[in-house]
Parts: structure tokens; C-alpha cells; sequence
């Protein structure tokens, strides 16, 4: 990374509107999406609800490889891996010792963050494509150490494991599918907050000055490897979680659906979304979720040349992502009522 | 021993897979800067459209020619159309557009040639070499060719003007060209000299691993897991990562007990991850050094 | 009137009125969502994309089926809507996919979905739905288990009794043999080895001397064959998909390794696997069969075979004619259209189950002569009968008897 990304500018520009678009507007705007996000299960069918509920996973998961690669510049291509880790710790936990859905989550967390640090430790050496390389290996590692027959009686081997849907808890008047919409909904909420705070903290101006200038950075006093390594586990976290939500929502785990193109999956979503931008997750996890359903409907042969084009024209008029689009938005938005006063 | 023997020459021949592909993958790279994930779908286009002129019984060398033309001329096209418009766009959103390429193809491919192996002829025949059962002769002409174009480039980088110019052009864009290099069209070219190089790769591949739409997933793995750890810097280097990535698995997979039998691809990964702390740019890679 | 009259009289009415009753239930149609008077909606889903995508032919081959039977007025006059969508061979995204078969498109059932994990995804599911989940495309064992998962039934021959009838031979004609196999790291592949493995009991131990895998991620499986040959195995089980099959069996030839060679019968076809390899070095390769291979001239002037050609040329053209999944295809959706004319009027989902489950002695145009469909409340397996075959020139050649394979969950 010799230059900073235009990214890097631009949170700058974002809290100088911010300033000026008096905050309520924007308390506003976040409370409207929570109530439509609140309100949608009354109306959608099940179905709908189960296929909202994954795209939150998703944005989850993504917003785990942006506060990696978005916030703090260390290019990883990996993420399947530890959606894949979180998983299987639910997984796994759930089926051998009965342990309730809701507890998974944050073994999964631990799991994944312990995981996350430890690969970041070494991966302070590389840099770029070389760092992208050894995530990337994990990644494609995964699944083969997850079929390997000494660990069957632990991870199911290729069968995979099967899980049962957890119920509402006693009294509400909730269906399975719109129980854990809310469930993932709240755990969403939570993570969302954390994040944004971490981001506008002094952690977060430390992490992303290391993507931006990782010497000046350093020569500030702020101490890189830890910051490096503390992100690198926080996103795994992140991510991991993800991975358990998505094995509960899911009811089953297999290795192979943790292979590689997930992470690329999470990479489109990162992109489509807009980098460095944390509602934009969501963008993007709805993104990976619906458009190769769309390009299926319209033709089944050629689904996946559609899925492309669709992601080419989205790169045209949106560089940077829809995040980039909003902010460009409001800008203008903005200078127009300044114009008018 | 023999068993010894066996396995490095099997992995020799299929690192010579890996090592065409992780030369194309690092021209494009010294070229643009970035990976380009549809490498082997392109490769597989080409060897697509040399299958289809011998299935219509042209010669042989003769659609290898035209594969090999096309994909210089396609390459240089989608670079002008596609990558040109978005080239001050963010480092990932150019990612994301690679990965589009590669969805296009992969399914334009499967449409339609259908998704059933074909088989694809070799130029250098099947036979055993030299009557020994190591290695068959299409296995050393890969091998032979692969040794062959990494000169050819060496000579054309070190030795020509145009080479020159692309190296320029690639290492200080606006020095080049403020001594009057069109670096807009060395990129091109880069994009050109690597779809050629893909092209050749995928007609060499296809005979070993029969032609198919999803036939480079998994010679990509292998071909970026050799490109970087050769080193991105070093053609040389990304040959070398190939070749040694082949023996290993190779290697891993028969004489490690116990974990060699389903873990290959795995211990394979590790090790070059292992390498790569110790020489964090890759065996023959030069670390960047750039001014703050 | 006297008493007697009148009683026999009422008798009478209520007699005639009674037996006038079962002839109006049977009139009465009966449905579950998804049928109706003038459609059936059938839900499918399978790899158009990724790896097993070179099977896909199957499902366009069942669509062209449906649409031939649409246009011959569909059955019981209804025509068939046949929903399949791609799931990339990926769990999760089966999941996805049959749910909204399921849920949003409502369909009557799931027929021949694809894949081993990829219906194990959607297993307990569909039993927990109680929506039929018919005829899978794949032949793993646990399908068979009508205690459990009563609204699951599998079709083609289960993959442990396959090679059952593998160990059978070797313990009969190669005791002392040493055995190598090579197989696919998931759910099929292991399927196949524990039948080798229950079917040569307590000698599996001493008579399997090298067991090796691969993944679909892996671009050949040559250096597993060196390791192979070098194991001393003199017999080969060789459990791969089509264009690794054609690898393993033209690398064996290459470093001149001739065992006694099983291939699994998913490989079997000539344009995909044997022709690709070199049919020189596909010579003695033994496998089973259930369906006749097209390309095999014994049934060239056989009226089944004749039909399905007709059946080919005029619905599915670009299908490819040496292919004997195409057959496999053929003869899966008629037995379809079996349960289907045996439902009638009635399409509930708990009917379907009950004519699924109820098949007796069908005979179909692709089965191999002596291979009938049967089914029964305490036989969940619609085919479990083969025959061996060898390759020889350039077909594969039928011997000895029609087998029967016994396994059970």
C-alpha cells in the first residue's frame, strides 16, 4: 500500500457532515431502518425472514474482513476460515455436550478471536499479496483438516453435523425462522454499536493509521504489532460469530461448504458495500445474498456470466461501493441546502 | 528410491503446470500490480477455442496459433474496455472486477461447450520418454516449454527496447512517461504477453487434466500458492515456486505418515506459509522499497 | 306393505347408497399444495455450476422428460411444472434453495435432488415438513430408512451394496489379493469404502494395504496412482467422479500398472470417463450395471433402447446420446410418472409417500432385462439389483448374473 486510499479521506469528510447535519437526522434515519428491520417478520413469509436473517450473517461476517482490510489495511483473503472455525465451534459444542444455542456465540467468539491473534502474530512479516497468501492458505486448508478421519468423532467428518432449530423461548408467540431473525437482529445491533465506537475511538484512529501510514503511525509511538494483531483477532471474532449464527440459522455444517469462494463471496460483499464503511455491510451482504438468485431466475446457464456483469456495472457506476455512493450523495445533498440558505 | 524418483518427477510434471500458470499470473502483476483471479478462466477460454478449431479439423498448430493470437488481442481488449475505466478506482474494487471476469467466463465456457471433459491433443505425444515410465514426453515438453518461455521473456526484458519501455513503465509510471513511454499501453501489452502466456498453459494443461469448464480452480490454488512463493517480483522466481510447489505436495502426500494421506494439500500450504515468515517476500523476491 | 318388504326395502337403499360412496370418494380429488386440477409443481435442485457440474445433464434431460409428457397432455390430464435450481453442489446454499422450493414456490415435492452432503443438508428438513423428498440423485445408504425419515426415498442401487458385491468377488476369486483404493473426500466416497470394507469383514484389515483420497479442488490424482502402484496393490478400487476416473485410469496405463481395477458405477460412462482415457487402457476394468448403456450394440435393435433413442432425438438433441446418465435421467422420471398415474386423483403428500412406497415389478425401457423397480412398507430401496460388467474393445460387456445387494442402514 504505497498510497492511501481514497477511503481514508473520506471519514473526514463524512464527520464534517455529520457536524453539520445536525445529529438527529441521522439518530433518526438509523432508528427508522431498526423499526422497518423490527416490523418486517409481521409482514414477510417465513421464508423471507430466513433469507433477511442470512443476510445479516453475511454483513456480519463482512464487517469482520472490514475491520481487517477496510480499517486497518491488512489485505486478508481468508475470512471463510473463520466463518468456518465459528461454525463448527457451535456446531460441535450444540451437538456433543448440549450446549444452548445462545452460549455458542461467544465460545465461538473466543474461539475465533484466540485463532485470529495467533495467525496475526506471524502475519506482521507480510505484507500485501504476501499476507492476502497466507490467509488465503488457511482458507483452503480448511476444509480438508475438517474431513480428516481421526478428528470424524469430533467434527463429523464429511457427514457433517446436524443440528436442531432452537425454538422461541417459552411465551413468545414466534415461529423458529422469525425468533432467530430477531436474535440475529439483536447480536447484529450489539456488534454494529461496538464497532462504529471502536472505529471513532482512539483505537480506531490508531488502526487506521497504520493502513494509511504504517512508518508515521509507528514513529507517533503507536505500537503497531499489537494493533495489528489485536484487529486481526477482533475481526476473526467477528466473523466467527457470524459463522455460529450461520450454523444455527442453517441447522448444519459440512466442510465443504467453507472452501474458498465464501471468502470471495465476503470480498465482493466488502467491495459492493463500500470499504471502510459499516452500514455498508449490510449493502453487501444483500448484495451476495439476492443477485445470483436474480441472475438464476433469469437464466439458469448463464447465471453466472449475469451475477458478473451485474458486479462489473455495479464496480462502473459505484467505485466505491454503495457506501461511496451515499457519501457522495449526502455531500450533495448537503451543498445543496447550504446553497439554498 | 524408486518411489522417490516417481514422485518428484510426477511433481515436476505437475509442477510444470503450476509454474506456466504462475508466469502468467506474475506478468500480470508486474504489469498492473494486482492479481488477476480470472487468469485460469481466460487460460480456459483459449484452450476452449483451439479444442473447437481442431474439432472443426483444423491442424493443430494452427489453432494454437489463433488461441494464442486471440488471447493476446483479448487480453489487450479487456484491458482497454474493461480495466482502463476503473483504473484509479480502489485496489479491491479492481479485485472484485477480476472476480467478475472470472464468473463471466466460467459460465460463458460451461454454455457453450458443455460442462463433460474433452480430451486435447498433445504435440509432444504420450509416450513414454526414453522408454522410461517416469515421466511421459508430453510431461518434459511441458516442462521444456515453460523453461523456454521464461527465457524468451528473459531475453525480451533485459534485452529489447520494448522490454525496457514495460519495465519503465511498471516500476515508475510518471518518470516513463515524462520520457515519452505510452505507459497506458505497456499495461496493455502486460495484459496481452500474459493472456498469450495463459493460452499457452491451458492448451498444455488440458491434455493432463482433460478440458473442461472448471478445469483451472484448482491449478490457480496452485499457481498463485507457487507465483508468491517465488516471489511476485521475479518470473524466475515464480517458475521456480511452481516447480517447488508440485514436488512438495507430492512429497508431503507419500512420505508423511499418518497425516500425508488425506492432508496434502494442507501440509503443502503450511510449509509455504512457513516459508514465506522466513523470507517474507517470497524465495526470490526482492522486498519494495519506496520512498514515505 | 308388510315389515319384512320395508326392512328389505331400506336395506336395499342403504346398500345401493353405500356402495354408490367409495365410487364418489374416488371421484373426489384430493390435494396438497402444489396440485391442482391442471398442475403439478415439482421441486429439484442440483450442481448447474462448480464442481459435479458435468452431471447437470441429468436435470436438463428430466426437464425435457416433463416437457414431453406436457405435451403428450401431462398425467391424469395434469401438466408438470418442474422447478431446479442450481446449488453449486454447496450445503448451505441447498438449503436456501429447497426452502424456497419449499416455502415460497410450493411445491408438491422434491424429486432427484443431487449429492450426498447436499441432501443431508436438507434431510430433516423435509421429514420435519413432511414434504416428499423422492427419488435422490444419489446413492447413499442412509436414504433407506423409512423409520426415521419416513418422507425420504432414495432410487438407484445404495453405493455400500455396490461394493459389496465387489468383495464378494475378490474373496471368491482373488483371496489373497492386496488392495488399494482411491476415493473422494466426502460423504460418497466413504460410503463406498465401509461397503468394501463390511463386505470383506474381518480380512479388510489385512487385505487393504493403501487407502488415498482426493478433493475437487485437487487438478489431477497422478501422484495418488504412483503411490498406489508402489503400495504392491494388485487390486484397485477406484471411487471417482467422471474426469477423475479418466486420470486415475490413464495415468495407471502411463506407468503400466495393470491391477484387477473396480471402477464405481457413477463412472461408468463412455463419452465421459472411458473414451477420455484411452480405451486401451481401460481394457478388464470391471464395474456393475443397472441401466444399458447406449453404446453398447447388444441392445441395439431392443425396443427399450430404441424408444429412449427416439425419446433422445426428438426432446433432448444436444444431449449426448453416448452418455448413459441420460438413461439413468430417462428412466428415473418414468418411474415418476408411475407414482404419479398410481396417485390418481389423490395428490396429498401423504399418498405420494404411500404409492413411493408401493411399487411393484415395474419394468422400464433403460433397466437392464431381470431389473425391476419394487418398493414395500418395509422396502425402501426402488433398485438393488445389478449385474457385473467388464470392458472390453470399446463397450462395457454384461456377465454373469443379475445380483441382488442387501444392504441396509
Amino acid at each position: 500500500m504505497t498510497m492511501p486510499p481514497r477511503e481514508a479521506v473520506e471519514p473526514l469528510a463524512t464527520a464534517r457532515l455529520a457536524a453539520i447535519a445536525r445529529p438527529n437526522a441521522r439518530y433518526l434515519a438509523i432508528a427508522a431502518v431498526i423499526a422497518i428491520a423490527v416490523l418486517l417478520p409481521v409482514v414477510a413469509t417465513n421464508f423471507v425472514v430466513f433469507q433477511l436473517t442470512l443476510v445479516m450473517i453475511y454483513g456480519l461476517a463482512i464487517l469482520g474482513l472490514n475491520l481487517l482490510f477496510g480499517f486497518n489495511g491488512q489485505f486478508a483473503l481468508g475470512h471463510s476460515a473463520f466463518y468456518g472455525i465459528g461454525a463448527y465451534t457451535a456446531a460441535i459444542l450444540m451437538d456433543k455436550i448440549d450446549l444452548p444455542y445462545y452460549w455458542t456465540l461467544p465460545c465461538s467468539g473466543v474461539v475465533c478471536f484466540v485463532v485470529g491473534f495467533l495467525f496475526g502474530l506471524p502475519a506482521l512479516r507480510l505484507q500485501g499479496l504476501y499476507l492476502a497468501l497466507a490467509t488465503f492458505a488457511l482458507a483452503a486448508a480448511l476444509p480438508q483438516i475438517l474431513k480428516f478421519s481421526p478428528l470424524e468423532d469430533l467434527t463429523g467428518g464429511v457427514q457433517g453435523i446436524v443440528l436442531i432449530k432452537p425454538e422461541a423461548p417459552a411465551g413468545l408467540p414466534l415461529n423458529p425462522d422469525q425468533w432467530l431473525y430477531y436474535f440475529t437482529l439483536a447480536v447484529l445491533l450489539v456488534l454494529l454499536a461496538v464497532a462504529t465506537n471502536l472505529v471513532n475511538s482512539r483505537t480506531g484512529r490508531a488502526m487506521m493509521a497504520i493502513r494509511d501510514h504504517p512508518i508515521a503511525a509507528a514513529a507517533m509511538g503507536i505500537n503497531t504489532s499489537l494493533y495489528k494483531t489485536l484487529t486481526f483477532g477482533t475481526s476473526a471474532l467477528y466473523t466467527g460469530i457470524a459463522g455460529a449464527l450461520g450454523a444455527i440459522v442453517v441447522q448444519f455444517v459440512a466442510p465443504d461448504s467453507f472452501s474458498f469462494f465464501l471468502s470471495i463471496s465476503f470480498l465482493v460483499g466488502l467491495v459492493i458495500g463500500g470499504v471502510a464503511s459499516i452500514p455498508g455491510c449490510l449493502v453487501g451482504g444483500l448484495f451476495v445474498l439476492y443477485v445470483p438468485n436474480i441472475a438464476e431466475r433469469i437464466s439458469t446457464g448463464l447465471a453466472g456470466a449475469i451475477y458478473g456483469c451485474i458486479m462489473l456495472l455495479v464496480i462502473f457506476v459505484m467505485p466505491s461501493g454503495a457506501a461511496g455512493l451515499g457519501r457522495v450523495a449526502l455531500a450533495r445533498a448537503m451543498a445543496w441546502r447550504t446553497r439554498r440558505r | 528410491m524408486e518411489l522417490l524418483l516417481q514422485q518428484v518427477l510426477a511433481g515436476l510434471a505437475n509442477g510444470a503446470i503450476y509454474a506456466l500458470m504462475a508466469l502468467a499470473v506474475v506478468m500480470i502483476y508486474q504489469a498492473i500490480d494486482h492479481l488477476n483471479f480470472a487468469q485460469g478462466e481466460m487460460a480456459t477460454f483459449s484452450a476452449f477455442i483451439a479444442w473447437q478449431l481442431i474439432a472443426w479439423d483444423q491442424p493443430y498448430w494452427l489453432a494454437f496459433a489463433v488461441a494464442v493470437i486471440a488471447s493476446f488481442v483479448g487480453g489487450i481488449v479487456i484491458e482497454r474496455i474493461l480495466f482502463r475505466p476503473i483504473h484509479n478506482a480502489p485496489i479491491l474494487s479492481q479485485l472484485v472486477a477480476f472476480i467478475a471476469l472470472f464468473s463471466i467466463l466460467n459460465s460463458t465456457d460451461g454454455e457453450i461447450w458443455n460442462f463433460t471433459i474433452k480430451t486435447f491433443p498433445t504435440p509432444f505425444g504420450r509416450e513414454p520418454l526414453f522408454g522410461s515410465r517416469l515421466i511421459s514426453t508430453h510431461e518434459a515438453g511441458m516442462i521444456g516449454v515453460t523453461v523456454v518461455i521464461l527465457g524468451l521473456l528473459y531475453l525480451f526484458f533485459r534485452g529489447s527496447r520494448l522490454g525496457l519501455a514495460m519495465r519503465a513503465a511498471a516500476a515508475n509510471p510518471d518518470s516513463a512517461r515524462l520520457v515519452g513511454i505510452r505507459v497506458g499501453w505497456m499495461i496493455a501489452l502486460g495484459w496481452g504477453m500474459s493472456s498469450a502466456i495463459g493460452a499457452v498453459a491451458g492448451m498444455l494443461i488440458a491434455p493432463v487434466v482433460y478440458l473442461e469448464p472448471n478445469m483451472m480452480l484448482g491449478v490457480l490454488l496452485y499457481g498463485f500458492t507457487g507465483a508468491v512463493l517465488g516471489g511476485m517480483t521475479s518470473p524466475g522466481g515464480a517458475v521456480a515456486g511452481g516447480f517447488i510447489v508440485g514436488v512438495i505436495e507430492n512429497l508431503a502426500g507419500t512420505f508423511i505418515p499418518y497425516f500425508g494421506r488425506e492432508l496434502k494439500l494442507t501440509i503443502a500450504l503450511v510449509l509455504i506459509t512457513a516459508v514465506l515468515l522466513v523470507r517474507p517476500t517470497g524465495l526470490f523476491g526482492r522486498a519494495v522499497v519506496s520512498r514515505v | 306393505m308388510d315389515q319384512n318388504r320395508r326392512q328389505l326395502l331400506i336395506a336395499l337403499g342403504l346398500g345401493g347408497t353405500a356402495m354408490l360412496i367409495p365410487g364418489m370418494a374416488r371421484a373426489e380429488k384430493n390435494y396438497d399444495v402444489g396440485a391442482t386440477d391442471t398442475e403439478i409443481k415439482i421441486g429439484n435442485t442440483g450442481p448447474y455450476s462448480g464442481p459435479g457440474s458435468s452431471y447437470s445433464t441429468i436435470w436438463k434431460c428430466e426437464a425435457a422428460f416433463f416437457k414431453m409428457i406436457n405435451g403428450q397432455g401431462g398425467i391424469n390430464g395434469r401438466k408438470i411444472n418442474f422447478l431446479s435450481y442450481d446449488d453449486a453442489y454447496s450445503p448451505p446454499k441447498t438449503v436456501e434453495q429447497v426452502r424456497k422450493l419449499v416455502e415460497s414456490d410450493q411445491v408438491l415435492f422434491l424429486f432427484n435432488t443431487a449429492g450426498t452432503p447436499t441432501n443431508t443438508a436438507i434431510h430433516k428438513y423435509m421429514n420435519q415438513k413432511k414434504v416428499p423428498h423422492l427419488l435422490l440423485a444419489t446413492g447413499a445408504t442412509k436414504w433407506g430408512d423409512p423409520e426415521h425419515f419416513p418422507w425420504t426415498i432414495g432410487f438407484q442401487p445404495t453405493y455400500q451394496s455396490e461394493t459389496r458385491i465387489y468383495a464378494s468377488y475378490i474373496l471368491e476369486k482373488h483371496p489373497n489379493a492386496k488392495i488399494g483404493i482411491l476415493y473422494q473426500n466426502d460423504d460418497y466416497g466413504k460410503d463406498y469404502v465401509k461397503g468394501l470394507k463390511d463386505g470383506l469383514g474381518t480380512k479388510a484389515q489385512s487385505m487393504i494395504v493403501m487407502e488415498t483420497t482426493y478433493e475437487t479442488t485437487d487438478p489431477t490424482v497422478d501422484s495418488q496412482i504412483v503411490n498406489l502402484k508402489s503400495s504392491g496393490a494388485d487390486v484397485f478400487l477406484n471411487v471417482t467422479i467422471a474426469k477423475y476416473a479418466a486420470q486415475a485410469i490413464r495415468k495407471a496405463g502411463e506407468i503400466g500398472w495393470k491391477p484387477v481395477h473396480f471402477l464405481n458405477n457413477v463412472a461408468t460412462t463412455i463419452s465421459g470417463a472411458m473414451k477420455p482415457a484411452g480405451f486401451e487402457n481401460c481394457q478388464g476394468i470391471l464395474s456393475t450395471f443397472w441401466i444399458k448403456d447406449p453404446t453398447d450394440p447388444t441392445w441395439k435393435d431392443d425396443a427399450g433402447y430404441k424408444e429412449w433413442v427416439a425419446y433422445m432425438d426428438k426432446y433432448y438433441p444436444e444431449g449426448d446420446k453416448t452418455d448413459n446418465v441420460n438413461a439413468y435421467a430417462y428412466t428415473v422420471a418414468q418411474t415418476l410418472m408411475q407414482v404419479l398415474k398410481q396417485c390418481g386423483d389423490d395428490l396429498t403428500r401423504d399418498n405420494l409417500m404411500k404409492q413411493v412406497r408401493n411399487i411393484h415389478d415395474l419394468e422400464l425401457p433403460m433397466l437392464l432385462p431381470g431389473i425391476k423397480v419394487n418398493t414395500g412398507p418395509n422396502d425402501p430401496y426402488p433398485i438393488k439389483q445389478m449385474q457385473m460388467a467388464r470392458f472390453d474393445g470399446e463397450r462395457w460387456a454384461l456377465f454373469g448374473p443379475v445380483m441382488t445387494g442387501n444392504v441396509h442402514v
